[in-house]
């Protein structure tokens, strides 16, 4: 007599996955995920500190692929409300070609080693930060702040604006005031970037169930808010400058595109109420991630001819 | 009569396993040539210092 005596799967509860390797490579949120290599990379970097260029380049993957850990678990969470909304509906959960049980573990295993990795390979504190912002994305925003509050992207906005702090950890050890001011920038750009895009996808939103802000508390505070926001992220973006931790072209730079983030944060707050194509909040969500990526962009090149200047290889 | 009665798999089951299964081989090489090239850095010219 055999063992197993009869070996019978049918569909009841259980199929065999078709889920292919492209497939878990969209859990990973790749867009998300080179914003977040980006700023990890500058945070990196700009850190007056040299690093190995191999040992760099494992803190970024691991930086990543954490990062895309999150998003893996937040694909899991997430899959009843992003099947309803137009924008996610696609995702790989929510259509079926990944089960909900294959993200969780696959968000799990990533999470822990890219946190182990960065442990083991680069230093505990890098890799505690990375541990608290996939903590803070999958468990604080994910599951608890994005159903309950409008402030949900306000406070979860922390998550995404971590990875400069832990590529400056990574190549320091520490966490300066340098890394404290490129968090403040990504803490303060969420907001207005968020709500710009929930403005013209409030009915997305508001079909899902999800309290974002227009859906709140209205339109027209949430344009005010928007502006709000602006009116902070403009100065704090110059606060490099100010501090004296760049030079007056990273200064121009930051002015200009604080001014530019104002301008097209004005037009939205004076956009009439009977706007439904929202242009404005469109043009606000496109100049918001030009914003993000050229001022980043200006703070590693600032730092990097700083360097190079001072450091006497054109002397 | 014993019965065993396997999954069979279809040909869009048999693909996507095989492209799992080259993306964990991909993966895992990758994770092993990280840690020994990290490991040799690491170490620096003291991989030399031994006893003999």
């Amino acid at each position: 007599m055999a063992l197993v005596d009869k070996n019978t799967l049918d569909d009841g509860g259980f199929r065999m996955s078709e889920a292919t390797a492209r497939d878990f490579i969209e859990l990973l949120k790749p867009r998300v995920m080179s914003l977040v290599v980006f700023t990890a990379f500058v945070g990196l970097v700009a850190a007056p500190v040299s690093i190995n260029p191999f040992i760099a380049v494992v803190a970024i993957l691991a930086i990543a692929i954490g990062a895309g850990a999150s998003g893996a678990l937040n694909m899991w969470y997430d899959a009843d409300i992003d099947a309803v909304m137009t924008r996610t509906a696609s995702r790989p959960v929510p259509s079926g070609r990944v089960l909900p049980g294959e993200a969780l573990v696959f968000g799990l295993i990533l999470s822990a080693l890219s946190v182990m990795t960065l442990g083991v390979l680069v230093n505990w504190l890098s890799a505690a930060l990375l541990a608290f912002t996939i903590f803070f994305y999958a468990v604080i925003y994910t599951m608890w702040l994005k159903r309950s509050t409008p402030q949900n992207i306000v406070i979860g906005g922390a998550a995404g604006a971590f990875p400069p702090m832990i590529g400056w950890a990574a190549a320091t050890g520490s966490v300066s005031l340098e890394s404290v001011i490129l968090f403040l920038i990504i803490f303060l750009w969420t907001p207005p970037h968020f709500w710009a895009l929930a403005l013209f996808k409030s009915q997305d939103y508001g079909r899902a169930g999800i309290p974002m802000m227009p859906n709140v508390a209205g339109e027209a505070s949430t344009r005010k808010q928007i502006f709000a926001y602006s009116l902070l992220l403009a100065p704090v973006g110059m606060l490099p400058w100010a501090f004296g931790f760049t030079t007056a072209g990273y200064g121009v730079v930051a002015t200009a595109l604080g001014i530019g983030f104002i301008w097209y944060a004005w037009k939205v707050l004076v956009m009439p109420d009977s706007d439904r194509v929202m242009k404005p909040a469109k043009a606000l969500f496109a100049y918001s991630l030009l914003y993000l990526f050229v001022i980043f962009a200006a703070y590693l090149a600032d730092s990097v001819v700083e360097r190079t200047l001072t450091s006497g290889v054109w002397a | 009569m014993i019965e065993n009665e396997l999954v069979t798999l279809t040909d869009k089951q048999k693909k996507a396993r095989r492209s799992r299964s080259i993306a964990i081989g991909l993966g895992l090489a990758v994770l092993v040539i990280i840690f020994y090239v990290s490991t040799i850095i690491k170490f620096g010219p003291a991989i030399l210092d031994r006893a003999l």
